[in-house]
């Protein structure tokens, strides 16, 4: 946790540096907002896991010499199938495509939309059954 | 139904696998009841399991870089006389441009990120599965979707887009390029832009937080270190993609003038944009194939990685500067900041140098063989050697605006690209194969396929260098006998061609192993790396049991207790990883 | 056309003192700025691996920087790849005695570090102090240079699919599309020899990419941007020249020759074409170089489509 905070605020603040001394060099506005964009996107999570990982005990992966049974217990619930992610990228395609070739399109993706996220809604709450 | 994973499961005892257990058939029908009450189709359409999707990408990829070398074949005989007329413009701007788009956008990345590292990241820091299995598969059919779409607007009135895979405004504004196949091409980008920031979303999520216990960052293996970067990476680029494809959507249909000078705008903003996107991307795409190699050579050495801090710390930097690159691309504009750009793109050789002599170091001192992974991987030193040796050269601005556009250019991506995604990527096919299917591949066909594709690539691209020094501009349907490009553009079609012709026998060699399989067993490589300790191919939720993670190399310190004391900067073992060990932490 | 600048001009058009990027990279230039004429003079030296050697000022900085720079990396890559290829051969699986396993070696790490670190320095100096020669440009303003050499200024605008050359102070103006002009080469661009030519680059439509391969040079004439570079020609001929940013269906045809004159003839071009009537004004009235004409069809062969609809 704390090696990856650190790598992710590094990242930010050399997005920071680069910015800084990009907008001083050129005073060029894209170029500027991306990198400080970026900058911003190292350091929230960057910064967020460091203090995190100050106050949480370490993940077994980060312990130099776990054994498995320090991992025993349930790691998380993975769902073994679900229809719901085949419908809701149907769902965008036909979105996508209703900007291209017209309206009539819509009630497609609509409908396969509504149902996805409901159906996949549905699912996580009973932890991720169908 | 769903799956609740606990460790406690993982330390079943069992034989331990090493390289004696060679042809064992393990797993082949260890399916564990889980899934196998559904038939094919709606198996495929409902899992969630990130080795199908893998897969599913993998074999989605293979195809449209069949397609669009098909395209690559078409342009090569265009090109192979003047006042050629094989295709008209109109034709061949499309088919250099679909071709430019399906490699770059739809194979490239996602055979390596949605592909290759889906199946072998989980494995490879012991997951059972990506962090987040249903925003994985709805990954996939956003990108099936986006590439059925880029691929099909050949078909609409007006032909698919025909602006170069840059879509330079403003030549693809409404006006300079009305009809569908543009809005298709822009949509698709949309579409798998965001399969690809899933995608990045859950191997970072992955990397960082389903290690198996004792996996520290410092122990995770090079391809997943560089797929973790890669999803960084897909973070920071593809959203500016994605926004500036959407502002360009926009002008095109909304009456914005984000891009129009008439109406106010900024044409280069979409150079700014897209380039900001456009070099990450060079490393997205570079960065996991880097990931292979590194893995691939240690393996075939039978050492471990040198400099593997190193490693990390030359992928790091590579990222890093990626990102401040993006208007090298730009020099001719004639607007941008030449030194800035410059040096940092001239310091990107510095980690790239690092990384080949870890290479080197590493096949320095141990015992090489040259399997057909192997191979490939040094057909990717010799071809990246070049391309970064040719790439040193664009990083100046005044050898750019010498050679920009030109041939010289194309040369010098196509070796690069071609050195990663081609010559490592299939450094990766071939050695996770067996992983993925427990079959062996032939030796014989892979080496055949290997050789081949050297021959013709070099012959492909070292004339284009030259006849680029010559002033032939790429993009270009037709050229004048009295130029005197024609003989090299005869040897490069030639050469081209080889290229084809070596991948028959690539599929020959899937032919052969589809119709008479050669058992993998779990290790055939005796390699490090805990995805070799799954069996091939690996259950569903991937272990059954695993062994104690003291290095890099858990799986080779399993096989080969005689080396665990050389693992140097670590914390020395407390007991020797011994059957012993693995069952008393059941 | 428009000649606004805007934010993304920073540096591209020349102010009368020369312009802040110039003065940037003196200062960046300085410290290397006694060993440069060392260097860059001598013409033999220098190997020309395919490349021209340049008929400008510019482009001979510009091609000695490039014999110089594929020289360093041709040395590298061929001590690269013998060390690739004698690893390959030396360590050759020869037993199935297991290699000593060692992981690093720290001191060996950093000299690969250092190495490479001090050939890009090198290579970033002399690339800021060609840079900056090629770049440089006279203040738009100036009748002479500094040296009091003459100046000829020309407009160049690129549009869907051809060329435009204006010479305002001489009131000539050449266009010509896609396979029109001598040889089926499109317009001519006269220049006169041994003088700071100045080109103004503009685009009507779309981006075009200005290149001419004997000057080692290439620009994007782009529209709402008004791009400004020098050339100075130091031999008369005829060279080639094509548009490399792709323009739409006819870019490939977009082509034009660049002819060099000694000064005296060049006056007498100007001089007869002014007199023939190709003048700016008229140019201007029969619009030629306004976007979106239809383009002959000269090299087109009959399979090709009608260019109706073309863009």
């Amino acid at each position: 946790m704390r090696v990856d905070g650190l790598f992710l605020s590094i990242i930010g603040v050399f997005f920071g540096i680069v910015g800084i001394v990009y907008w001083y060099t050129s005073y060029e506005d894209a170029g500027f907002v991306m990198l400080v964009g970026s900058a911003g996107l190292g350091l929230l999570p960057g910064l967020y896991y460091l203090w995190w990982s100050k106050r949480m005990k370490p993940l077994e992966g980060d312990i130099e010499d776990a054994t498995m049974a320090d991992g025993a217990g349930v790691i998380d619930s993975f769902p073994a199938s679900s229809i719901w992610p085949f419908l809701l990228g149907m769902a965008a395609l036909f979105t996508t495509m209703t900007f291209i070739f017209g309206l009539w399109m819509a009630p497609i993706a609509i409908a396969l939309g509504v149902s996805a996220i409901i159906g996949g809604v549905v699912e996580s709450r009973r932890g991720g059954t169908i | 139904m769903t799956t609740t994973i606990e460790p406690t499961d993982l330390t079943q005892p069992e034989e331990p696998h090493g390289p004696d257990s060679h042809g064992a058939d393990h797993g082949h029908d260890a399916d564990h009841g889980h899934h196998a009450e559904r038939s094919g189709i709606l198996n495929w359409l409902t899992s969630t399991d990130h080795k199908v999707i893998g897969k599913s990408y993998m074999i989605t990829s293979l195809v449209l870089f069949f397609i669009a070398g098909g395209m690559a074949l078409g342009i090569r005989t265009q090109l192979m006389n003047p006042t050629s007329s094989f295709v008209n413009f109109q034709t061949y701007n499309e088919l250099f441009t679909m071709h430019g788009s399906l490699m770059l956008y739809l194979f490239a990345g996602p055979f390596a990120f949605g592909g290759l590292a889906n199946y072998i990241v989980p494995l490879q820091v012991g997951a059972p599965d990506m962090a987040y299995p249903r925003l994985n598969a709805l990954s996939y059919w956003l990108y099936l979707g986006g590439s059925l779409m880029m691929t099909l607007s050949f078909l609409v009135a007006g032909g698919a887009a025909s602006f170069g895979w840059v879509a330079y405004a403003p030549l693809s504004s409404a006006i300079n390029s009305p009809g569908a196949g543009t809005d298709m091409w822009l949509m698709a980008l949309g579409l798998t832009g965001f399969s690809a920031i899933f995608t990045g979303v859950n191997l970072v999520a992955t990397i960082f937080y389903l290690r198996a216990p004792g996996l520290t960052m410092f122990r995770v293996p090079i391809f997943s270190w560089n797929m973790l970067v890669t999803g960084i990476l897909i973070l920071i680029a593809f959203p500016v993609l994605f926004g500036a494809v959407i502002l360009l959507f926009c002008d095109r249909h909304f009456g914005t003038h984000i891009y129009t000078v008439a109406g106010g705008g900024v044409p280069v903003l979409w150079q700014h944009l897209f380039w900001f996107f456009g070099h990450p991307e060079v490393y997205i795409l570079a960065l996991p194939y880097f990931g292979m190699v590194t893995d691939i050579i240690p393996v075939f050495s039978r050492k471990p990685l040198f400099g593997y801090r190193g490693m990390v710390f030359a992928t790091l930097t590579i990222a890093a500067l990626s990102t401040g690159v993006w208007a090298h691309h730009m020099f001719t504009t004639g607007v941008v900041l030449l030194p800035f750009f410059s040096l940092l793109s001239y310091l990107i050789a510095v980690p790239t140098g690092i990384k080949f002599f870890n290479w080197i170091g590493t096949m320095w001192g141990g015992q090489l063989s040259f399997q057909t992974p192997m191979l490939f991987s040094m057909g990717f030193l010799f071809a990246f050697l070049m391309g970064g040796v040719t790439g040193v050269l664009l990083a100046s601005p005044p050898v750019d605006f010498m050679t920009h556009d030109t041939y010289f250019v194309v040369a010098h991506f196509h070796q690069v690209l071609i050195g990663t995604t081609v010559y490592a990527g299939f450094a990766g096919f071939y050695f996770w194969y067996p992983k993925m299917f427990g079959r062996m591949l032939d030796e014989r066909l892979g080496k055949i396929h290997f050789w081949l594709l050297t021959i013709g690539f070099w012959v492909t691209f070292m004339p284009q260098y030259l006849v680029g020094l010559k002033g032939m501009p790429r993009r270009i349907a037709d050229y004048l006998p009295a130029n005197g490009w024609t003989s090299l553009n005869v040897l490069s079609t030639i050469g081209a061609f080889i290229i084809g012709l070596s991948f028959l026998f690539f599929f020959a060699n899937l032919i052969i192993a589809w119709r008479k399989p050669v058992a993998a067993g779990d290790n055939p490589w005796d390699a490090g790396a805990l995805e070799w300790f799954a069996s091939s191919p690996p259950v569903h939720h991937n272990f059954t049991h695993l062994p104690p993670i003291r290095s890099e190399r858990p799986v080779w310190d399993y096989n080969h207790p005689e080396h665990i004391k050389i693992d140097h900067h670590k914390p020395a073992p407390s007991q020797a990883p011994t059957e012993k060990e693995t069952v008393g932490a059941n | 056309m428009s000649e606004s600048v805007n934010a993304f001009t920073h540096g591209s058009t020349p102010t009368p003192n020369g312009g802040p990027q110039r003065r940037r990279g003196a200062r960046l230039a300085a410290g290397a700025a006694i060993t440069a004429p060392l260097i860059l003079g001598g013409c033999d030296f220098f190997p020309s691996y395919g490349a021209s050697r340049g008929v400008t000022t510019q482009g001979q900085d510009t091609f000695k920087l490039y014999s110089g720079m594929m020289t360093t990396g041709i040395i590298i890559g061929v001590l690269v790849g013998l060390l690739i290829v004698w690893t390959m051969v030396r360590y050759r699986r020869r037993s199935d005695e297991m290699p000593r396993q060692f992981h690093e070696s720290i001191p060996i790490e950093i000299l690969y570090t250092a190495i490479p670190v001090l050939i890009v320095a090198v290579l970033f100096v002399f690339t800021v102090i060609v840079e900056n020669r090629v770049v440089a440009t006279q203040p738009v303003t100036a009748t002479q240079t500094a040296s009091g050499g003459p100046i000829e200024r020309i407009t160049v605008t690129a549009f869907q699919w051809g060329w435009r050359f204006d010479y305002p102070s001489e009131d000539v103006s050449v266009a010509g599309e896609v396979t029109n002009g001598p040889g089926g080469k499109g317009p001519q661009l006269v220049m006169p020899v041994d003088t700071t030519v100045q080109i103004k680059l503009i685009s009507n439509d779309v981006i075009h990419g200005f290149y001419v391969r004997e000057f080692n040079f290439s620009r994007y004439a782009m529209p709402g941007i008004v791009n400004y570079f020098d050339l100075n020609p130091t031999e008369t001929g005829t060279f080639d020249g094509q548009c490399t940013q792709i323009c739409g269906l006819y870019h490939s045809l977009m082509l034009f020759t660049v002819k060099v004159l000694p000064r005296d003839q060049f006056a007498q071009w100007t001089s007869s074409q002014h007199a023939a009537g190709h003048t700016i004004s008229v140019a201007n009235g029969t619009g030629t170089g306004s976007s979106n004409r239809q383009p002959p069809n000269a090299r087109i062969t009959p399979s090709q489509p009608a260019p109706a609809g073309a863009n």
